[in-house]
């Protein structure tokens, strides 16, 4: 017995001791706080996680392969202290939720037809599913299985139903689902998604600049949730109030009713909701990610500007804004005119989103206020520009001195910088240029006061870049058109007046680089336009002169337009403090294109000063479309007539700055979004089958 | 000569899975993917050759001399776990690419019968130091073999059609059951 004892006790010992000396042999150094998050954890090896165990959990998110919030048994207590161990924000300890990107299910077409293959996992190993559609759900339902909360149901059209109350967001489902539909996010990743290649877009949502989820907005305004559709589109764009009235809605251009009807009137529906929650007398909540404490720098309070701070303060960072300006706005309060976008309006979706906690320095200047440099001094993480585009060209003719000539950007800013509204003009104004600004110039002359208006431009209506309702909206206000003139000079009246602008006539020639046919002078045909003033609106460029001061000048990038050099995909610049988006980017563009970009950036930013690697989206779309997803015919479609835009008669708005574009009745919202096809990347609702289920109910 | 005929009797006659029905756990648990079932088919042989020669040598040099013979099993279960412990530590730091691939199924068959079965049917057959590696090495490759055989059929079975109440386990079971017998014909060839 003795020795049974003695030998076991010397297995023993020998065990441990062999054990405990090879542990300090073979010490490998392993981060300590591997130990401290596992401690925090529930620590039942559950594996609810998708990890083997809590140890390989703790390794996860010490590797950062997995946030704080990995554990669902521990819950949130234990994700806010695994997140103080980590030092992470602790903004990755919101919830995490499981969503379905796809509402097609049912109604997308079947391929093959497969008996007994009964699971989706099955289903993907036979070349892909059953479906047409190569991303879609299979309606197999294996997330339904995997999920052990019981808060995934196979919805009535094939496609699951997250009951968002029971989900804990373990994941299971997102690893069950072999095409990667589910994704189990955050708040915050969630605001940071941008269309990817394999991603369930519509066409539609492929083409939007800020990347709206327009089917799923429309959809909840046909189901009168108003409220859900204005958080809609606030996951992409801050700006709503102001993109539903001065968009130009290149989405519609790509709608798929549009081939066999009308388009649908995207961008009208987007300011019936916007102006909805303006009218309600409340403002809808819009939630932030817990304070990271970290402090971001954004020059330039236009909308890419806005954008940036407006996702930043979502992810729960704390941005600054400096503007020049003493309001914040940026291009669209001082470049579009008060009839296309009244200050009040704008002045309350700003104010909206300040009140997230956004600071603002008012009236101060880079360059003469602040540089980037300093900025940093101050201990701002990163550094966001975005001025804009506010440097006119010039026209480079003789007589561009006189008085009575301006610029298209200084004129309007001049206009929108005055409380009235109000600045004296002459009686006959010519304005050169065939885009949306100067559209607006003339526009906003005609209400000023100005008799004869018009508008010269080198090439043909065809080719004016201007929108085609902006044009169309100026034809019926009287502003005449003088095309294929480009000017030579402006005629002195001997005071140092403009007393004419002379130009040459052309004719079209062949197509340019850009498609267009380019227009070639007529000899011997200058003509003489009778005009007392003379607005030049042929584009702007960033106004950069700053950057002479600027300490860390060698090192940023400037391209030969005058425009921030960045990746596009990550929007940093050659310095990686700097990010840049909107127009001083990209030059002259949409305020979409701005909106987008500042959230682009706010991503990238994001990313930089919470220490992770700044990385693009894998297989970004950026505005390119999915072939599959473009067609050529919509079967299905019952042709119906788009809701016009209501506007002001002619006669009263050309007297005053009133707003001219009109919001839709609830009626026509109603009837506009029942237009809606609720397309998806390949399938869609045919009108047919709408009607033939309303005939058999 | 005679470590061939052992190889074939311990892969193919007996085999720890199909013949001996000894770990059958592992056998159901990691099959289900091909990448697991290899990732777990080479952990096993590389613990049971490890496994079966110190326990032959505990038994043979320590516990046999002694008289202490009663003591085998509980000796056996502290020494494998011991054993897997410090290879364990010792793939973390020599050959941290071996440690990685093997991943978390070392650990996990610390206490896997199939590993204790062999050591233990070793000492009963009372066989030589060596004829008793090269068994242990047969059993974990027959291990291996079956394992890789029914991973690569329940990948199959996955997209076949399946009655309800026999899905999952319960068909793989069945499966398990129909490959048992198959094996049976190599009974009589050593």
């Amino acid at each position: 017995m003795t020795i049974a004892i003695l030998v076991m006790l010397g297995i023993g010992a020998t065990c441990g001791i062999i054990l405990s000396v090879a542990s300090k042999v073979f010490y490998v150094y392993e981060d300590p706080r591997i130990a401290e998050v596992e401690y925090f954890m529930a620590g039942a090896n559950c594996g609810g996680c998708g990890f083997a165990g809590c140890g390989s959990a703790a390794v996860g998110v010490v590797e950062g392969k997995t946030g704080p919030s990995v554990c669902v048994v521990a819950g949130l207590e234990a994700a806010t202290n695994i997140a103080t161990v980590m030092g992470v924000d602790p903004g990755t300890a919101e919830p995490l939720k499981s969503l379905n990107a796809c509402s097609g299910g049912d109604r997308a077409d079947d391929k093959f037809i497969y008996n007994g293959a009964d699971t989706c996992a099955a289903m993907t190993a036979l070349y892909g599913g059953q479906r047409v559609c190569s991303i879609g759900c299979m309606g197999k339902g294996d997330c339904v299985k995997s999920c052990q909360f019981d808060a995934i149901h196979m919805g009535p059209q094939g496609f699951p139903v997250i009951d968002e109350f029971k989900c804990v967001g373990c994941g299971a489902c997102e690893t069950a689902c072999p095409k990667g539909l589910l994704s189990v996010k955050t708040m915050s990743q969630r605001l940071l998604v941008f269309n990817q290649e394999d991603h369930a877009l519509a066409p539609c949502q492929q083409t939007c600049p800020a990347e709206i989820d327009i089917p799923k907005y429309i959809r909840l305004i046909k189901e009168g949730d108003y409220e859900g559709a204005v958080n809609t589109i606030r996951e992409r764009n801050p700006l709503l109030l102001s993109c539903g009235r001065v968009c130009p809605h290149p989405c519609e251009e790509y709608c798929r009713r549009g081939l066999e009807d009308e388009s649908v009137s995207i961008n009208q529906l987007k300011r019936f909701v916007a102006d909805y929650e303006m009218n309600s007398g409340r403002r809808f909540p819009i939630a932030c990610a817990p304070d990271t404490g970290k402090r971001v720098a954004v020059i330039g309070g236009g909308p890419a500007g806005v954008s940036c701070a407006y996702f930043l303060r979502r992810l729960g960072h704390h941005p600054t804004i400096y503007d020049a300006m003493p309001k914040l706005g940026g291009i669209t309060r001082y470049g579009i005119p008060e009839y296309r976008l009244p200050d009040d309006v704008l002045d309350w979706e700003i104010e909206g989103i300040l009140n997230l906690g956004i600071d603002v320095n008012y009236d101060t200047c880079i360059g003469k206020d602040f540089t980037i440099q300093s900025l940093r001094d101050e201990g701002y993480d990163a550094v966001f520009m975005g001025i804009g585009a506010w440097k006119d060209y010039t026209l480079g003719i003789k007589g561009e001195d006189l008085k009575g000539v301006s610029q298209g950007i200084n004129f309007l800013s001049t206009v929108a910088s005055h409380p009235e509204k109000t600045i004296p003009v002459g009686k006959r104004a010519a304005v050169v240029g065939g885009g949306n600004s100067a559209i607006d110039c003339v526009r906003t002359l005609l209400r000023l006061g100005c008799e004869k208006v018009y508008i010269v431009y080198r090439r043909t209506r065809k080719e004016m870049p201007a929108n085609e309702v902006e044009i169309v909206a100026s034809e019926h206000e009287g502003i005449n058109f003088q095309f294929l003139a480009a000017p030579t000079r402006v005629i002195d009246d001997g005071q140092g007046n403009v007393k004419g602008l002379e130009y040459l006539q052309m004719e079209l020639g062949e197509p340019d680089a850009s498609g267009r046919r380019r227009p070639v002078p007529i000899e011997g045909s200058e003509t003489i336009l009778d005009v007392d003033m003379v607005i030049s609106a042929i584009s702007q460029q960033p106004d950069i002169g700053f950057m002479e001061g600027e300490p860390d000048k060698e090192n940023i990038t400037i391209t030969r337009w005058n425009t921030f050099d960045n990746d596009p995909e990550t929007l940093q610049c050659s310095v990686p403090y700097l990010f840049t988006g909107g127009d001083v980017a990209t030059g002259p563009s949409l305020v979409v294109d701005a909106i987008g970009g500042g959230r682009r950036a706010a991503r990238a930013i994001h990313q930089y000063i919470t220490g992770e690697e700044i990385t693009g989206t894998p297989r970004s779309l950026r505005s390119r479309h999915i072939p599959e997803s473009l067609f050529e015919v919509v079967p299905g479609v019952i042709k119906s007539p788009r809701t016009p835009m209501p506007e002001l008669p002619v006669a009263q708005r050309i007297t005053s700055m009133s707003e001219v574009d009109l919001v839709i009745s609830e009626a026509d919202a109603a009837h506009e979004s029942n237009r809606c096809l609720n397309c998806c990347r390949i399938c869609y609702d045919p009108d047919q089958k709408k009607a033939q289920d309303q005939n058999a109910a | 000569m005679e470590y061939i005929e052992i190889i074939i009797a311990t892969i193919f006659v007996n085999n720890i899975l199909l013949a001996q029905f000894l770990g059958n756990c592992p056998f159901l648990g990691t099959s289900k993917k091909m990448e697991t079932a290899v990732g777990m088919a080479m952990a096993v042989i590389f613990v049971l050759v490890m496994a079966g020669v110190m326990t032959w040598l505990i038994f043979n040099y320590l516990l046999l001399p002694n008289k202490l013979v009663f003591l085998r099993t509980i000796a056996f279960i502290l020494v494998i776990a011991s054993l897997v412990q410090f290879v364990e530590m010792f793939l973390k730091k020599s050959i941290p690419a071996l440690y990685a691939g093997l991943g978390i199924f070392l650990p996990l068959i610390t206490t896997n019968c199939a590993v204790f079965g062999v050591c233990v049917l070793n000492i009963d057959k009372e066989l030589g130091f060596l004829p008793a590696l090269v068994t242990s090495f047969g059993y974990a490759a027959g291990f291996g073999l079956a394992l890789i055989i029914f991973a690569g059929l329940r990948e199959r079975i996955l997209i076949a059609r399946v009655p309800k109440p026999l899905q999952d386990t319960s068909i793989a079971l069945i499966t398990a059951g129909v490959i048992s017998l198959s094996f049976y014909a190599f009974r009589g060839m050593v």
